[in-house]
């Protein structure tokens, strides 16, 4: 996928105008902020299974070689057959030769973010092969030639008229306006596409070391479908996703669906291990994995290495304020909200995504949610800093910031700085105590009034009470 | 040098140390995590999560009694009686109910599936099944309707149970297990949930107190 988090604050901009948009993340903000809500008190020992669950991550990416060769010993001793992807490109170049070596036309393919990092879709037309999105969702997308805007629910910046109307166009077939009516024509339309399809194509939530398996959650049920019907399987996923054991997998689980959607467990956990028995009637006769790395292994040993525990659940961006309003589309590559906001510089370059760091109010919501508690802005304001250090930063914003780190070491100097400001804005409010206009704030004032400061500044305020504190105790 | 060989090069560059002892330690203790309260009642448990999740629960005092229970629920419904079942249920007395079942994996096009299960999970209300030549996947997952036949007495309270169970009694993991949590859905447009999405739209369990 094209990266094109450059142009970040024109598209937000234009997205925080978009009136079918903003119903649209209204409608996100009830669902998934409040299914999290009702059903994340489900689990007794909340923090205590928090915290496990970032140990788990952790004591993989502590020994992560360790974890990946035991998990690719494993799958290939039951028949599976594990590959390397160093980049986005490599995957692209392994399923085209996987889906030639089988006589591969058409590919069924269920969710996988993985894929849209690689633009996986194109390649594989470009090869002659026919590739069908089955999520409803990602079905939807790949009509209208758009890219998700969630990672957990693709198409939340669509309404229903607008699906409707596409469903018409691309279906040839009397146009519906009911959600299950529009659910039973997309079913309908896929089901034989699965049964035709040569491959299926999926992510992998997790990979199980100890057993050699790959495991995805699904609630629709392609997930099953393109991993049980056609000939050869295709799971794409990042390096990173390995669990060690079966007991671990199942901490995750507790957190993982509630965290998303709400729910306390997805319809469908598949755990995949291996190719079809002589004896089977359904199932893949050739298992293919393909472990990604396209930039993970560069957080490693570094600060930002708590990023690769990430489960993608989506909770972070469905709690952030600022995803909350302009959508992920805005983001400008495959990964949106606060936890986009930390791997698309690190992926792709801080110099092509260099407002995303900034896109946070640093509220601390999405820290406070994450099921696997990655210190989310902990690790934006260390992008910060590293920009500043790099000068990145425009000159005003260093200047500003080097004037405000002389007068904070220099306390009078700070004390009769706001003193005298204080007072100004005082006076600018006038009698209705409000700004409309503030030299170097436009981006605040443009938007709405900045109240005037209406007394004296906190630290003379603070003295005068703490004097009059003491000299009230003295009396008594 | 391959792309494997760069990619774990890359890592145990990163991470500058290696400790085979201990994931070896880690894979042979395989401990639980933190574990939910166990019911008092696993089965009312597992029925009100099973509930709750939008699947059906049908009783039956014996496998004899299956097939009446089923063409009963059927019918209440409309729905049609021809499906197929996996070998283990070929016996029972489906034509004498009403019902055309045959013993085969599940096409495309059939209406009704049904299946034992390997054991269910109260904890969230799941049925647990294994792939293999007699306990197909597709008759859990093509069907518009999945009526799944559970003997109470394999309800386990959690997950970590069910692993137990599988170490148990298979030699090894078979190359699907689904844990299945009613009839599939979708909240793709406008966020709202729709039961039925690729797979059923009704998942009936049946549990046998026998």
């Amino acid at each position: 996928m094209q990266v094109a988090s450059i142009h970040f604050k024109r598209n937000a901009t234009a997205k925080l105008n978009d009136e079918n948009l903003q119903q649209a993340l209204a409608r996100l903000q009830t669902r998934f902020v409040g299914g999290r809500a009702a059903v994340i008190g489900e689990i007794a020992e909340l923090e205590e299974t928090r915290t496990a669950a970032a140990a788990i991550r952790d004591r993989v990416l502590q020994n992560l070689d360790q974890w990946l060769s035991h998990f690719e010993q494993q799958a290939t001793a039951r028949g599976a057959t594990v590959h390397w992807a160093e980049s986005g490109a490599d995957v692209n170049r392994i399923v085209a030769e996987i889906a030639v070596r089988h006589d591969v036309r058409k590919a069924a393919k269920s969710k996988s973010m993985v894929s849209e990092e690689c633009g996986l879709n194109e390649a594989l037309e470009a090869q002659g092969i026919e590739v069908i999105e089955t999520d409803l969702g990602e079905y939807i997308l790949q009509l209208a030639h758009e890219a998700p805007s969630h990672i957990v629910a693709p198409v939340v910046h669509k309404n229903r008229e607008e699906i409707s109307d596409l469903f018409a166009e691309k279906h040839r077939l009397p146009r519906k306006t009911g959600i299950s009516e529009l659910c039973r024509e997309a079913r309908e339309i896929l089901r034989p596409q699965f049964l035709a399809a040569d491959m299926g194509i999926s992510g992998a939530n997790f990979l199980i070391a100890e057993t050699g398996s790959a495991l995805i959650v699904t609630n629709e049920g392609n997930g099953r479908l393109v991993t049980t019907l056609p000939r050869v399987h295709v799971a794409i996923t990042g390096i990173e996703k390995v669990v060690p054991t079966l007991e671990d997998v199942s901490t995750l689980l507790r957190l993982l669906p509630r965290s998303a959607t709400g729910q306390s467990i997805t319809n469908y956990v598949s755990i995949l291990t291996g190719n079809k028995g002589a004896a089977d009637h359904d199932g893949p006769e050739h298992f293919h994995i393909i472990l990604v790395d396209n930039g993970r292994s560069s957080l490693l040993g570094g600060e930002m290495q708590p990023m690769l525990r990430c489960i993608r659940c989506g909770a972070c961006m469905n709690h952030c304020p600022v995803y909350q309003n302009i959508g992920g589309h805005a983001y400008g590559w495959v990964y949106p909200g606060p936890m986009g906001s930390i791997l698309t510089p690190t992926f792709v370059g801080l110099e092509n995504a260099p407002d995303l760091p900034n896109a946070s109010t640093l509220c601390g919501a999405c820290a406070a949610v994450c099921p696997v508690k990655i210190p989310l802005p902990d690790l934006l304001r260390q992008l910060r800093e590293k920009q500043m250090a790099l000068g990145m930063k425009p000159w005003p914003e260093r200047a500003a910031l080097k004037l405000w780190s002389w007068l904070a070491l220099h306390p009078a100097a700070y004390a009769l700085t706001t003193k005298i400001a204080v007072r100004a804005l005082f006076l600018a409010g006038g009698t209705e105590g409000l700004l409309h206009r503030l030299p170097g704030a436009s981006g605040w004032t443009d938007g709405r009034d900045f109240p005037a400061p209406q007394g004296k500044t906190f630290r003379e305020r603070y003295n005068r009470a703490f004097r009059e504190n003491r000299h009230g105790e003295k009396r008594a | 040098m391959s792309a494997r060989d760069r990619i774990l090069g890359r890592i145990s560059r990163a991470l500058q140390h290696s400790q085979p002892a201990a994931i070896e330690a880690h894979l042979a203790a395989h401990p639980r995590g933190p574990l939910p309260p166990r019911p008092h009642d696993l089965i009312a448990r597992f029925k009100e999560r099973a509930l709750l999740l939008s699947s059906d629960i049908l009783h039956a005092d014996s496998l004899a009694q299956v097939p009446a229970v089923l063409a009963a629920y059927l019918r209440e419904r409309g729905l049609p009686a021809q499906g197929v079942c996996w070998p283990a249920f070929a016996r029972l007395e489906w034509s004498s109910a009403g019902l055309q079942i045959q013993a085969r994996p599940a096409h495309g096009q059939d209406l009704v599936g049904i299946t034992g299960a390997f054991c269910a999970i109260a904890e969230t209300g799941t049925l647990m099944t294994l792939s293999g030549a007699e306990t197909q996947a597709s008759a859990s997952l093509l069907p518009e309707t999945h009526f799944a036949i559970v003997q109470t007495a394999r309800i386990v309270a959690t997950m970590e149970d069910s692993w137990d169970l599988l170490r148990k009694e298979q030699q090894r993991l078979p190359r699907a297990i689904n844990f299945i949590s009613g009839p599939s859905r979708t909240a793709d447009i406008e966020q709202t949930v729709t039961l039925g999405a690729h797979g059923p739209y009704r998942v009936v369990v049946v549990l046998l107190s026998s």
